[in-house]
Formats: C-alpha cells, sequence, structure tokens
C-alpha cells in the first residue's frame, strides 16, 4: 500500500515538479520515503540470495526439522522458531496483563501529578538499550531466580512439562521475563493512548446507566478499546519476537527446544547473533543463518501488519460510529 | 423530584446559583433557556453526573422520593439507577451489539437472569420504538444503525432499567425531522411510567410535549409554569422575551 502510495505521489509531484518550489519539495520527500521503501527492497533481496543456497539443500526440512548439526550439514530451524515463539508468549503472557493494569491506572485512575512523571517513567523504560537489560538478566535476575523464583516453580508445579528440570536462572523463562519487562513500555503506552481516546461520552454512557467505576472501565473503556489494545499486544509480540541482545545473554544458548522453561533454549535472534562470526563466508551454514534472518523477518511483517490492521480498526470506530 | 437552592460550580466558576424547583412526577418537564445558562449542568446536578466532571461540585439539597440524593451516605451509582439520562449526542457502545447496549444496565446492576434480561430488552426496545427496526438485527453492531435509531437506542437503553426519573439533554439536536418527531411521540408516551426532564431548544419541542416549562438565564431560575402559561402569559419580561424571540 505504501508503495503505491508514493508511487502516485511521485506521478503527481513530477508534472508539476519543474514548475513550482512546493512541487520540488514534495518530490524531494517522495525521493526519501521511496529511499526507505529501497533499502527494504534490498533487504528482503540480500535475504532471499543469501538464503537461496540453504532454501535449496534443506528445502521444507529447515522449518519442520528439529536437528541442527552444522558439522554434517544438517539444519533444521524448528528449535529455534519455536523457542522464539515460546518466549515471546511468555512474554505477553506476563507482561501484556501488567501494561493494561498501568494502562488502566494511567489512564483512568492516576490523578495529574502522578500520570505525567509515572507516563515518563515507562517511556524511559523504552530507553534501556537492551544490552543493559542482558547486563542485569545475567547479574541480578538470574541469581534471584535460580535461588528463589524457579525452585519455588519446580516445587509447587514441576509436575508440569513447563517447570520440570533444574533451575539454572539462563532459560527460557529468564528470557520470557526479560522480554515482558521490556514490551511494558510499548504496550502500556500504546495501551493508555487508545484508552485516552475512548471518547468520554461512553464513560458518562455508562457512568449514566448505575455503573460503577470498574464496570465503566471494564464495560464502555476497554469494550470500546479492545482492538487497540489487542493490536498494542501484537506491536509488543513483534517487539519480543525480534529482541536480539538481551534474549541471547540471559536464555542459556541450548540448540535444541524443550516445553520446559526452566530449559535453556534458543530463539531465532540469539542463534544469529552467537554464530554469525563462527560461519564461513558463502557457507551453507552462513545461508542457514540468513534463512533463519528470513523467516524471522516474515514473521515479524505478519504480526507487525496485523497489529496495524487493529489499530485501524480502532481508528475507525472513533471517526465513524459515535456520531 | 425536588430541587432546594441548588448551586453548581465549574471550578470558581458559578454554573447553577440557587435553583428551587419541584418537578411534578408523571409529567413531562420541559427546560429551556439561551445557551450556556446551565441547562445540562441543572438536569446533571439531577443524577448526580456533574461531579463527573473535574474540577465540578454541586451544594443545595435535591429531593428524590423524600431523600436528598446529595446526603453523605447516598451512593451516586444507586442515584444513577433511579434517574436515568438521555445525551444529547447519541452515544450507544459502539464494539457492543444493540441486545448488549440495552442490557449493559441491567448487568451492571447485577442481573444475571438472562431470560428476564431478553424480555427486559425487548420491553425497553418496543416502549423506545424501535423493536421493529431492529427485531431481525438484536446482534447486528451498536454503530451500525441511523443516528436516530442510535438515539432511541439510548433511550431504550436508559428505560431497560426502570429509572424513576428519565433526563434527557437536548435528545433531539442531532436528529432530522422524521426521527424528532419520532422521539417526540416516544416521549409522550413515556410520561405514563416515568416522570420526564427534557432539556430543549426548540420551543416548539418544549410545547408539544411538556405540561411544565422552566426558563433560566445566567444559571438562575426566571421562571417556572404550565407550559401553556410559559408560552401564552409569561410572568417575567425575560421570558417573554426570549419565547418571542427578542433576545439579547
Ligand atoms: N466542563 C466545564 N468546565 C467549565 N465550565 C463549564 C463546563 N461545562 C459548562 N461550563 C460552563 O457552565 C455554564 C453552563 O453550561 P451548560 O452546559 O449547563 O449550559 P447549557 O444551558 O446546557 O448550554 P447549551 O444550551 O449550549 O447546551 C456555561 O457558561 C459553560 O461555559
Ligand atoms: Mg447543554
Amino acid at each position: 500500500m505504501d508503495v503505491r502510495n508514493v508511487y502516485h505521489r511521485l506521478k503527481d509531484a513530477s508534472r508539476y515538479a519543474v514548475l513550482t518550489p512546493d512541487g520540488r519539495f514534495e518530490l524531494f520527500c517522495a525521493a526519501l520515503a521511496s529511499a526507505i521503501i529501497l533499502i527494504i527492497i534490498m533487504i528482503v533481496s540480500y535475504l532471499l540470495e543469501g538464503s537461496i543456497q540453504s532454501i535449496r539443500s534443506s528445502g521444507i526440512d529447515f522449518v519442520i526439522g528439529s536437528r541442527w548439526d552444522v558439522n554434517r550439514d544438517i539444519f533444521g530451524a524448528l528449535p529455534f522458531i519455536a523457542g522464539t515463539l515460546y518466549t515471546s508468549a511468555i512474554a505477553i503472557l506476563i507482561g501484556v496483563p501488567i501494561s493494561i493494569g498501568v494502562a488502566i491506572y494511567l489512564s483512568e485512575m492516576a490523578p495529574d501529578w502522578v500520570r505525567a512523571p509515572l507516563g515518563f517513567v515507562i517511556e524511559l523504560l523504552a530507553a534501556v538499550p537492551s544490552v543493559i537489560f542482558g547486563f542485569w538478566g545475567i547479574f541480578t535476575l538470574r541469581g534471584f531466580l535460580r535461588d528463589s523464583v524457579e525452585p519455588a516453580l519446580n516445587d509447587t508445579l514441576g509436575f508440569l512439562p513447563f517447570f520440570e528440570g533444574n533451575p539454572t536462572g539462563m532459560d527460557k523463562f529468564a528470557a520470557g521475563l526479560i522480554l515482558a519487562i521490556m514490551i511494558i513500555p510499548t504496550v502500556s503506552a500504546i495501551s493508555r493512548d487508545v484508552m485516552r481516546a475512548v471518547p468520554n461520552s461512553q464513560r458518562e454512557a455508562a457512568l449514566a446507566l448505575g455503573a460503577t467505576k470498574q464496570e465503566m472501565i471494564s464495560g464502555a473503556v476497554i469494550g470500546y478499546a479492545k482492538s487497540g489494545i489487542f493490536g498494542a499486544a501484537i506491536l509488543g509480540l513483534g517487539r519480543a519476537v525480534g529482541e536480539t541482545m538481551a534474549v541471547t545473554m540471559v536464555i542459556g544458548n541450548k540448540n535444541s527446544f524443550s516445553w520446559s522453561l526452566l530449559d535453556p533454549g534458543q530463539t531465532m535472534a540469539s542463534i544469529i547473533a552467537i554464530n554469525w562470526w563462527e560461519a564461513d563466508s558463502g557457507s551453507l551454514y552462513q545461508s542457514a543463518l540468513i534463512e533463519i534472518g528470513l523467516v524471522l523477518f516474515g514473521i515479524m511483517l505478519i504480526i507487525n501488519v496485523i497489529g496495524r490492521i487493529l489499530m485501524g480498526r480502532m481508528i475507525r470506530l472513533r471517526e465513524g460510529a459515535v456520531g | 423530584m425536588e430541587t432546594n437552592e441548588l448551586n453548581a460550580w465549574f471550578g470558581s466558576f458559578q454554573a447553577i446559583k440557587n435553583v428551587s424547583m419541584k418537578i411534578r412526577g408523571n409529567l413531562t418537564t420541559a427546560i429551556i433557556g439561551p445557551s450556556g445558562c446551565g441547562k445540562s449542568t441543572l438536569i446533571r446536578c439531577l443524577n448526580r453526573m456533574h461531579e463527573v466532571t473535574p474540577k465540578a461540585r454541586a451544594k443545595g439539597r435535591v429531593l428524590l422520593d423524600g431523600e436528598d440524593i446529595y446526603s453523605r451516605d447516598v451512593d451516586p451509582v444507586e442515584i444513577r439507577r433511579k434517574v436515568g439520562m438521555v445525551f444529547q449526542k447519541p452515544n450507544p457502545f459502539p464494539t457492543m451489539s444493540v441486545f448488549d447496549n440495552v442490557a449493559f444496565g441491567l448487568r451492571a446492576n447485577g442481573i444475571r437472569d438472562e431470560e428476564f434480561i431478553t424480555k427486559q430488552v425487548e420491553r425497553s426496545l418496543r416502549q423506545a420504538a424501535l423493536w421493529k427496526e431492529v427485531e431481525d438485527n438484536l446482534d447486528g453492531c451498536g454503530a451500525g444503525i441511523s443516528g436516530g435509531q442510535q438515539q432511541r437506542l439510548c433511550i431504550a437503553r436508559a428505560l431497560a432499567i426502570e429509572p424513576e426519573v428519565v433526563l434527557m439533554d437536548e435528545p433531539c439536536s442531532a436528529l432530522d425531522p422524521i426521527a424528532t418527531s419520532k422521539i417526540e411521540d416516544l416521549i409522550f408516551d413515556l410520561k405514563e411510567r416515568y416522570t420526564v426532564i427534557i432539556v430543549t431548544h426548540n420551543m416548539q419541542q418544549a410545547a408539544r410535549v411538556a405540561d411544565y416549562t422552566a426558563f433560566m438565564y445566567l444559571g438562575e431560575l426566571i421562571e417556572y409554569s404550565k407550559t401553556k402559561r410559559i408560552f401564552e402569559n409569561p410572568e417575567e419580561e425575560l421570558t417573554e422575551k426570549y419565547i418571542t424571540g427578542r433576545f439579547g
């Protein structure tokens, strides 16, 4: 859609570009915009070109095979795909409810003097570089998880496949938790914004029907904003799926998948980050890593498109529905 | 319902000044007056919606069934269940179905009996003269109907919890003449069961639907009596000027 837009703008602009300064400026901006699209096209073609060797050699086994053996040139990336989806799901499961709670507080309850500073602090969290989350995960979170949280989970819920094994503090649970913390700023800020965008007439409608504040929030506000909140969660998911540095540092880097959160694992991003310099240029190994990048890119693209569509639905609701 | 020396403020600005009026049960009362004179504020004081606005407060007595709704031990939520409200702009819940819109108040009031809810939804939609138009589309979205239908949906939603008093703030101002006359007919029927208080800018509308009419100016109640009297033989000069359109 963007491509078409820019194309039309270019066409429009070129019609009077030589004539007016405005036209020239528009042409300049359109050129900058198309540069971005060009970069995306270049990235995709690089990924395709780089993975062609691996696609030819592994075929469909690449995404359904779970054996990753560099020495025998066997590349099944399923453990990493699963690891990414699993840790991201954990991040969503932990991060989204917290974010919604924060957003409700900021949008519906906090007094003015709390609202602005707290909103600022949450946005500050978004500014923490992910490598710092990684350090924090290794030096602080790891010990806490290994000695307190994970043994407790293992003792109480160890009969479930998700919590069996030996707590190490460097595992999928740690990765999911770090990711949850990392998506909270994005998800809560967007959710707060979509809740703020709910017209006051909706709140008043609920209150005038004898709803308590809690019923007003859960019925009128969340009801109205739900597609936007869902979109925010999806955008958070997009961030979790693509996150590399912090996850690479805390996930324990084990090239096979297991359901236990207390086991180390690997994600698509982390396997690339760890092995990139080890793979010889032009080798099948390198090509396989690039193909992982391609798959990751595809997944993120889909997630972001879905997120945008949901946000768009919320905006249409606001513009069209309540006259 | 009765107000007694009611005052209301937005911050330091006083929007309602010492209004005392007795509103007759099972009749329709219209409130008229120039824009900004405090009509909306007055009726929002009657179901304690005024205080929902930041920095807004009210002082005085408003008696409902002899009980002061502003006394300390009264929960505003309870009051709003007894005094329903229809807003100027139709504000259905757009993501909920027509059915859920009407059922919202019932569910918020702790009613879980789905059979009763279904019955009550149908009854309210019939009362609001909307049943025939939405009967086949109860699961349709609350925003997917016309503006006039949306406003009647909001009326049905307010009636579903069977309030004693229904407040309407310019319910027809966003509607075309046909939808307006439907709602006027409806208001006429409502007084069999409810006490209706309607704010309107339309003098003919007040004359058509209201038994009593109150004229307000700059936050004060200038004149309040039988509609016929207000329009044919007002006591105050201000009232006369306003209804004859020689104002300002
Ligand atoms: N939220 C608010 N904050 C501050 N002042 C307000 C607010 N709402 C209304 N006012 C003021 O209170 C006064 C009464 O307003 P109100 O809305 O009750 O008037 P109204 O008679 O309903 O007018 P209209 O016919 O235009 O709807 C006005 O002078 C207005 O400026
Ligand atoms: Mg008004």
